[in-house]
């Protein structure tokens, strides 16, 4: 396999996929480094060219107070992607944790965490994160967590599942009966081989996220007003929706790109793997 | 009555069109039984599928002509090919455990031929279906007709599909590998009643096979095809008789069921007992019914560099005798000792140190190996796991003796053969240089030529490094190849032990008999 | 063998709801914060209230107990259905929410016909046709669905249907056509579930070797897919009823903030906005309920489906 020419002609068979892919890199970039994109303020606008609609100086408009739009959901990249960013890494990380100490340990361990797992999977994810948004308060990071934590039911289960049909498999029994030991079959057998599907859900929840996260900042539980946030920003526009509809236009549809370019991304990682 | 000519075949895939079957010619009298007998890749289903018109997805007849009765198939629309179907052409599929629908009744599952094709008022359909049931050797019909298929053995679901095959009355049966997924015993039973059947009818049937003794037994021609292509084909007495092509010949060779001599001596007993199985049982907790005896009083001893066979059928409780053997389940009752140590008792350190002597090998070489691994680290795992020293050079060692070439040392598992994967197993097994290795039906996952391959290895590697084996299979025939002693199982009981020639030709117990009489391709041998 | 499975999965039902209620205890009392604290001291006046009256509202409250007694309290009047009062309105929490339900009910019960209909229909047809295009648009519907945020799918039908086209009303709760709008926007994610894992279902069904039996029976296309291979697929799509249940509920916060109507979306999004933890408590446990509720039935009703089950084991969860 020619590690060079492949991913090229890979891509170009995919334009989808390598729209996806760009599609993430510039929310990346603008997530890092805004100013790359636009020099426009995003906090405080100028209130002359207050709902002014889609331009060349303004490509997503203004609002209410003159602010520019796409000014605004360049800035709310970086808290939007570190929100989704964070709950997917409490999610994995914590439930590909108890899922692989379920799974491995097995006995009442195993029985405990299931158990758990069972119940918070018996409310819906943002529900659970709206209890915890409730406890923990508001803001950006409170609700990353909830997210993370309300979806970290369903990386327990896959871990634990994984673990157990690959402890199960014959190449597993194989190494134990030629003498290699519980530390070497965990690390070198089963976990390698349990790791692939739980990360491929990892990306699949990567969208989950981002859908989330801007439902519960649309909500009002993000961020406190002046910061933009993409959830923030379209419910920010409502009250213009008669008159101003790029206010939640373009906000949404940034949300919904993203979601599918990274579903189509995950799709792609998913496809590889098999 | 069916023609096909100069049949051409591929596969669209994700890497391209695959060619599966180029030129192939074939003919089917009325009546006739012909088997096409070829290794997994030769393009013998494919072809039997085109004839049926039901090829998976991505398939494409691109050349070449079906005629059934005169009329061309290949450009049947598909509102015409379901009249052939069912009443024209019929299907006998592969696998009777995923071939029915889970979820409806055995009855009306028999009774949907006879209503698609109106053979039957929808009154009188069930108690048709029920005769078909009968016909088909269902014991119970009425009763059979009512289940669903999960409650009913293999076996008996094979009945049920000849069942629905016979319905339409068709005038050809495609017989895919029929009986390949069943016990030696009542894949002999099923076939002589499918055949029988299809002679009281006149229908003729078109029997896929990789048996050669299968076709052997039945067929009144046989072509044999390789890589897509017809090989040779003609009468099965002269082909069988005088194989003019090499492959035949190799296929003929290689056929186990074929042939009677051991492909060794055979010898007696040795002097040294190096594994002693003492009334090993072993009982399953069941969520149903209890519990479940697997294994049943077995006893049996194993001299140093001799090989015992252990032969059973499903559901015989040999694998977990040899697994019981190498400390893998522990018995519930009696003792298992290697070279005089109980095994049975051992704490686990000292177990896993004694596990540098006695290694197994499974059934099936791919999923026996990490496929995440090279093929040099599934070899070197065990030397890994002692911390032997000089790996490298130990693994080209093992590879050589097992010819692999080195070039596979870094490939992963699926990158390689089946006979390839096998010898990787092997060579891992004999890494830490046992005394006793367990084979768990080594070979019956791969195909004929690659496991008489496989087996000479064995036999070659045994006489090499003086190893003892204790070698579980199903099939009589590898047995008689290998074996220098035998002991027969059923249902948990060791029914029949003794030097291989005692058991094989002199049997004392029926079902021994049965089992001998079953191996396909007897006829021909007494001929 | 019939009877004792069934005892065991109600009372395993019961257990789940247990839990549910335990787990929203240790959220929202026992987590760090201190939300109830903050809580009742602005609902009393915000932070000017003094530290006695605080006290005295935590020994009112029952704060100062150990939490085990604590705990013992709420479960014990979570039993008769009292999940305390609301911090905000001083009504009783259970009965806000009670109140509450019909409307979101009314939705959401739109939501599923429409998810259902719809989702069940682009499974069916787009691995029935044999046309290639309808097929991959047909299915590459559902991965679209599930990628759209439903506020932003609520404000964009607002935009179209009320603004533009005055189809429908914008906002509200009366009247049937005041549903409409909101339905469809609840059951776009739904019904994409739905048709996502009927086509996936559908696709293995179809795959299997009793569908090629079937067929060389002389069955018609018709007759494999619909008789054979929906009848094997709609099982599994079944044992989603439970979290279809939930995702309608819980979509019903954001759509009923959207279109501003009244129901429980709007009653749990207001609590959690002022941090009322009853009203969150009740609404929280009312879900479980409805989840075990719809779980336990699926599982009376699937051994009559399925005959290789007599009880079905596994739950299946919020994903």
């Amino acid at each position: 396999m020619s590690e060079a020419v492949l991913p090229q002609r890979f891509l170009i068979r995919r334009p989808g996929l390598l729209l996806s892919g760009l599609i993430l890199a510039a929310v990346l970039a603008a997530a890092f480094a805004p100013t790359l994109f636009t020099g426009q303020d995003p906090i405080t606008g100028v209130p002359s060219e207050r709902l002014q609609g889609p331009s060349l100086a303004h490509l997503f408009g203004t609002d209410e107070t003159g602010r520019d739009v796409f000014a605004r959901v360049v800035h709310g990249a970086g808290l939007s992607l570190r929100a989704t960013v964070l709950a997917v890494l409490v999610a994995f990380v914590a439930g590909s944790a108890l899922g692989l100490l379920a799974g491995f340990r097995g006995g009442w361990l195993d029985s405990v965490v299931m158990r758990i797992v069972d119940v918070l999977q018996a409310v819906p994810p943002i529900l659970l994160s709206l209890a915890l948004v409730t406890a923990l308060g508001f803001g950006t990071t409170n609700v990353a967590i909830a997210v993370g934590v309300a979806h970290l039911a369903s990386f327990a289960r896959l871990m634990r599942a994984e673990v157990l049909r690959v402890r199960s498999g014959v190449f597993v029994e194989a190494a134990r009966a030629s003498g290699v030991r519980w530390a070497g079959v965990l690390g070198r057998h089963v976990l390698p081989n349990a790791l692939g599907p739980v990360l491929v859900l990892a990306t699949v929840t990567v969208g989950i996220a981002v859908l989330e996260v801007s439902a519960l900042s649309f909500l009002g539980f993000g961020a406190s007003p002046p910061t933009p946030e993409w959830g923030a920003l379209v419910a920010g526009g409502r009250n213009f929706l008669a008159t101003a509809w790029w206010m939640t236009t373009f906000p949404g549809l940034t949300v919904a790109a993203v979601v599918l370019a990274a579903n189509r991304v995950s799709r792609a990682l998913d496809g590889e793997r098999s | 009555m069916l023609e096909i000519s100069e049949l051409a075949v591929s596969y669209r895939t994700s890497g391209g069109v695959v060619p599966a079957v180029r030129d192939v010619s074939l003919r089917v009298g009325a009546g006739e039984i012909v088997a096409v007998v070829g290794e997994s890749g030769s393009g013998k289903s494919t072809t039997a599928h085109a004839a049926i018109g039901l090829l998976p997805r991505g398939g494409l007849v691109r050349r070449g002509r079906i005629a059934f009765e005169g009329r061309d198939l290949t450009t049947l629309s598909e509102k015409d090919w379901r009249k052939v179907r069912g009443t024209g052409i019929a299907l006998v599929p592969q696998d009777p455990t995923v071939s029915l629908n889970p979820v409806r009744r055995i009855g009306e599952q028999v009774a949907e031929v006879l209503l698609i094709h109106r053979l039957a008022a929808r009154g009188d359909a069930a108690a048709l279906a029920v005769e078909l049931l009968r016909r088909a050797g269902v014991d119970r019909p009425e009763l059979r007709a009512r289940q669903y298929p999960h409650e009913l053995s293999g076996g008996l679901r094979q009945r049920v599909l000849i069942a629905i095959a016979l319905a339409g009355k068709p005038r050809l049966i495609i017989a895919d590998e029929p009986t390949s997924a069943l016990d030696v015993t009542v894949q002999k039973e099923i076939l002589d009643h499918l055949a029988g059947l299809a002679a009281d009818d006149g229908t003729a049937i078109l029997l896929i096979t990789h048996d050669l003794g299968v076709a052997a037994d039945r067929a009144a021609r046989i072509a044999v095809m390789s890589e897509g292509r017809l090989v040779e084909g003609g009468p099965a007495r002269e082909l069988l008789a005088a194989p003019t092509q090499d492959y035949t010949q190799r296929l003929l060779a290689a056929a186990p069921s074929l042939s009677r001599e051991p492909l060794r001596p055979r010898r007696a007993e040795g002097p040294e007992v190096l594994l002693s199985v003492d009334s090993v049982s072993k009982t399953f907790a069941s969520s149903r019914a209890g519990s479940v005896r697997a294994v049943d009083d077995v006893s049996f001893q194993l001299t140093r560099g001799r090989t015992l066979a252990l032969v059973g059928e499903s559901g015989s409780g040999k694998t977990t005798t040899a697994r019981m053997a190498v400390g893998l389940e522990t018995p519930t009752a009696g003792t298992v000792s290697f070279d005089g140590q109980d095994v049975t008792r051992l704490p686990a350190a000292e177990l896993r140190r004694l596990r540098r002597r006695f290694q197994l090998v499974y059934q099936n070489p791919y999923a026996s190996l990490n496929p995440r691994f090279s093929i040099a680290d599934v070899i070197g795992e065990p030397l890994r796991a002692f911390r032997v020293g000089g790996r490298a050079a130990r693994v080209a060692e093992l590879a050589d003796q097992v010819a692999l070439p080195s070039s596979v040392l870094r490939r992963k598992p699926a990158e390689l053969s089946g006979g390839q994967r096998q010898r990787a197993a092997i060579a891992r097994a004999l890494a830490l240089r046992p005394d006793l290795v367990v084979l768990d039906e080594p070979v019956s996952a791969l195909d004929v030529s690659v496991q008489a391959q496989i087996l000479n290895l064995l036999v070659e590697l045994q006489d090499e490094l003086g190893l003892t084996y204790l070698f579980i299979t199903h099939d009589l025939a590898v047995v008689r190849e290998i074996a220098d002693q035998v002991g027969v199982m059923r249902q948990g009981k060791l029914l029949e032990l003794g030097p291989a020639d005692d058991v094989l030709l002199r049997p004392r117990e029926q079902y021994t008999r049965d089992l001998l009489a079953a191996i396909p391709g007897g006829e021909q041998v007494r001929a | 063998m019939k009877g004792f499975p069934l005892l065991r999965r109600i009372l395993q039902a019961v257990v789940v709801l247990w839990a549910a209620f335990t787990l929203s205890f240790v959220i929202l009392y026992l987590l760090p914060g201190d939300a109830v604290l903050t809580k009742l001291g602005s609902a009393e006046g915000g932070p000017s209230a003094s530290p006695a009256q605080i006290a005295a509202l935590r020994a009112e409250y029952g704060l100062n107990d150990p939490v085990i007694v604590q705990y013992g309290k709420h479960l014990l009047a979570a039993l008769h259905g009292d999940f305390g009062t609301s911090v905000a309105t001083g009504d009783d929490a259970t009965h806000q929410v009670l109140t509450a339900l019909p409307p979101t009910l009314a939705v959401s019960g739109l939501a599923l016909v429409l998810a259902i209909v719809f989702g069940g229909g682009i499974a069916v047809l787009g691995t029935f046709t044999r046309t290639r295009w309808v097929s991959q648009l047909l299915l590459s519907l559902p991965p679209l669905g599930t990628s759209l945020p439903t506020f932003w799918v609520g404000l964009l039908l607002i935009q179209l249907f009320s603004f533009q086209l005055r189809l429908f009303p914008a906002l509200g709760s009366t009247g049937f056509a005041s549903l409409v709008l909101p339905a469809v926007t609840l059951a776009l994610p739904t019904g994409a579930i739905i048709a996502q894992v009927l086509a996936k279902s559908l696709q293995t069904q179809l795959a299997e070797p009793y569908i090629e039996v079937v067929r060389a029976k002389g069955a018609s296309r018709r007759r494999v897919h619909f008789a054979h291979a929906l009848r094997n697929a709609g099982l599994p799509a079944l044992t989603l009823v439970g979290v279809v249940a939930g995702n309608l509920l819980a979509g019903s916060v954001v759509t009923e903030t959207v279109f501003s109507r009244d129901g429980l979306g709007r009653v749990t999004a207001a609590a959690v906005t002022a941090q009322d933890v009853p009203v969150v408590q009740a609404v929280i446990v009312l879900a479980a309920f409805f989840f075990v509720v719809l779980n336990l039935a699926v599982d009376l009703v699937y051994p009559l489906l399925d005959p290789r089950v007599s009880v079905r084991k596994e739950v299946p969860a919020h994903v």
